[in-house]
């Protein structure tokens, strides 16, 4: 019993032929799943980036500003326009940026189908979560970590970015955009 | 000091006083937090539905703290210390090393989960149980931790003396029993994770105290999920212990091969404690072959583990169960199994919930590329409440209804309600996990209060049947929460009122 001493050493008991059998499909199902990552990485195209820098979140902060001031669209009179308080960015192919702080995801993007971006992706504060919906796609942004997201849009429509890391008690008033067309 | 036996007249096992008191002591108290957790769990979960959503926006991110600290740590690790003191001094008939130490267990685990509390309430740390940095606490949140796990290390240390104390003073002989076995298998991962703890919970102390910069946040994030994931691998060590220690208690089962069960539990020790990248796929800061390497090999290994006691805990019942002559077809044994004794039916929920809806969808949530769909969704919540929830808790319930009159020396109260009340618990959980996993799967995120964007620059909706799969996870919720109720009901009853079997 489970409970009790074995009566005989337990190293010395031999294996059932059950038992051997679920031994081998068990080590075969974990073999294959162990190689199924490595697989799917060097066959399919979608994968988590393993591009990164180290980067001082006033840099990326600034950088961020750059980009905006770059490719805003601006109104009639000069002013970069804003859409729900945000400031709005048609960037062309290339690098874009996308800033998470308490309690915004900044700037709000347009980008064009079929072209392909580099989104620099972090935090000026805290953690937050980059979860682009309904495609539901989610990734971390970490502050001191400049993390790159190689995107080519592929269907045109309206994107909502949810924060889903939780940031604090203004955490579910963090819902940023994307349009592409 | 005199150490005090009886014998119990149901397992002949020689059982000491102090042994027992602490048993009793870090039971009670668990169950307590279980309570606790268990109406944080009501509010959240009528928030969550968003169709209700009672709480307003503070108190649910503060109470999904306080429910996360008081169930996946309090409840679960006072339990444990139960389990480790009852596989070490009573199964081996021996009494309980430095006793006093244990008391120092007691009162530090204690004295640590009030601090935490406390501070919680008070709205001192809305940072949720993982506590990821720069996302600050008040430094009384993480000193409450650090008591705790202290005390934790003590309880282990205990355990570790009574079987070398055992062995010395030789009350066995040949190997301990496997239930001990798989304790022990808990009980170094539970020291090899308190290490990872200390390295994390020390220094972010120092910072919210302002003596010390802070730590790098991702540099925190490997370190905490080297402790966070792998005090759930105790979780499973623990719950697998218990697993046999019900199939000997309910049905007399025999493990069929020691050597096998006893390989799957080294497995664990051995592995399981790296494998905790998985919560760092989508992560900057990692390269792939690392997030691979870590999340692939070492996570099988112990994967491989968990069939392997998969196969072994149903095959005892089996064997245990033909012998008693219910031998016709291929499941006559099943059939004929006590499916009334809520300990037996408690297992087998934990069983198949674990396994089939814990530990698969865990596999699968667990590969790189499909992280990318599940992270930080309602997925995850949905897998872990079917491990932790449907696996732990259920074995640890199961086990109190024989603790009860073994340990406590009482008759169980209404024991009707006892019988029902695994089913109850166990569907609603199997319902709301399985639903949670599903809503997870439209991307509505966890750990949030508005999933609408009621409050945000632009407006989110996931869809009417987004809408209604979160009615039935609520469904499935509150039943899980009535069976709760029950599982209280009747351990606080026969504890306080039981008519007290004398032997
Ligand atoms: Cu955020």
């Amino acid at each position: 019993m489970s409970i009790f001493i074995p009566e005989k050493h337990w190293w010395r008991d031999p294996l059932d032929k059950d038992e051997k059998v679920w031994l081998a499909i068990a080590l075969t199902t974990s073999i294959v799943l162990t190689l199924a990552m490595p697989w799917w990485h060097v066959t399919q195209k979608q994968n988590p980036s393993s591009e990164y820098y180290k980067i001082k979140p006033e840099t990326f902060d600034a950088a961020t500003d750059r980009f905006i001031q770059e490719f805003g669209e601006k109104d009639e009179s000069g002013a970069i326009k804003q859409e729900g308080g945000i400031d709005v960015v048609a960037p062309p192919a290339g690098d874009i940026f996308v800033r998470g702080q308490q309690f915004k995801w900044s700037p709000v993007l347009k980008l064009k189908k079929g072209a392909a971006y580099r989104i620099h992706l972090s935090s000026i504060d805290v953690l937050h979560g980059f979860s682009v919906q309904p495609i539901n796609m989610n990734f971390e942004a970490v502050p001191g970590y400049d993390y790159v997201l190689k995107v080519t849009p592929t269907t045109s429509g309206v994107f909502n970015i949810v924060c889903n890391e939780f940031c604090g008690i203004g955490h579910h008033t963090m819902v940023g955009r994307i349009y592409v067309d | 000091m005199e150490a005090v036996f009886r014998t119990c007249p149901v397992t002949g096992l020689k059982v000491e006083r102090n042994a027992e008191t602490l048993v009793m002591f870090n039971a009670v108290t668990s169950i307590v937090f279980l309570l606790v957790g268990g109406l944080l769990a009501l509010l959240l979960l009528l928030t969550r539905w968003q169709a209700v959503h009672l709480l307003p926006a503070d108190f649910f991110y503060r109470l999904l703290t306080l429910h996360g600290i008081a169930m996946l740590v309090a409840w679960i690790v006072f339990f444990e210390m139960a389990v480790l003191y009852f596989a070490s001094a009573i199964l081996l008939n021996t009494r309980l090393s430095v006793p006093y130490l244990a008391w120092g267990q007691y009162g530090l685990m204690v004295i640590g989960a009030a601090i935490t509390a406390v501070t919680i309430l008070l709205g001192k740390a809305d940072v949720m149980f993982t506590s990821y940095v720069p996302l600050q606490a008040h430094h009384m949140y993480y000193f409450g931790i650090i008591l705790f796990a202290v005390g934790a290390i003590l309880g282990v240390c205990v355990f570790f003396a009574t079987l070398g104390a055992a062995r010395a003073e030789k009350t066995y002989v040949g190997s301990v029993p496997l239930v001990t076995f798989g304790a022990i298998a808990a009980a170094i991962i539970a020291l090899l994770t308190l290490a990872h703890g200390a390295i994390v919970f020390i220094p972010t102390w120092l910072w919210a105290l302002g003596i010390i910069p802070m730590m790098d946040p991702e540099v925190y994030r490997v370190l905490f999920w080297g402790f966070g994931h792998s005090t759930q691998q105790i979780n499973v060590a623990a719950m697998i212990s218990c697993w046999y220690l019900l199939g000997t208690l309910t049905v007399g089962s025999v493990p069929v091969s020691e050597k096998f069960s006893r390989s799957a539990f080294t497995l664990y020790v051995l592995f399981i404690c790296i494998a905790s990248e998985h919560h760092l796929l989508v992560d900057p800061g990692i390269s792939t072959a690392h997030k691979e390497w870590n999340t692939g090999y070492f996570m099988h290994l112990a994967v491989l583990a968990s069939m392997m006691h998969a196969f072994s805990v149903p095959a005892a019942v089996e064997v245990a169960q033909r012998k008693k002559g219910y031998t016709k077809g291929l499941f006559e044994w099943l059939k004929r199994a006590p499916w009334g004794d809520p300990g037996f039916s408690s297992m087998v929920f934990s069983v198949v919930g674990f396994g089939f809806l814990g530990g698969i969808t865990g596999v699968i949530y667990g590969t790189e590329q499909l992280n990318i769909i599940v992270h930080n969704t309602l997925r995850v919540p949905g897998h872990f409440h079917a491990t932790v929830v449907i696996g732990t808790t259920m074995a640890f319930m199961g086990i109190t209804y024989y603790v009860l009159p073994l340990i406590f020396r009482r008759e169980v109260m209404f024991p009707g309600i006892a019988k029902l009340q695994p089913y109850v618990f166990g569907i609603g959980m199997f319902v709301f996990s399985t639903a949670m996993m599903f809503v997870g799967g439209f991307g509505i995120p966890r750990r949030i209060w508005d999933i609408t964007g009621a409050e945000a620059p632009f407006p989110v909706a996931y869809g009417p049947t987004a809408d209604l799969a979160l009615a039935v996870m609520a469904v499935g919720g509150l039943l899980a929460i009535v069976g709760g109720g029950m599982y209280i009901l009747v351990a606080v009853a026969t504890v306080a009122i039981g008519k007290k079997i004398n032997r």
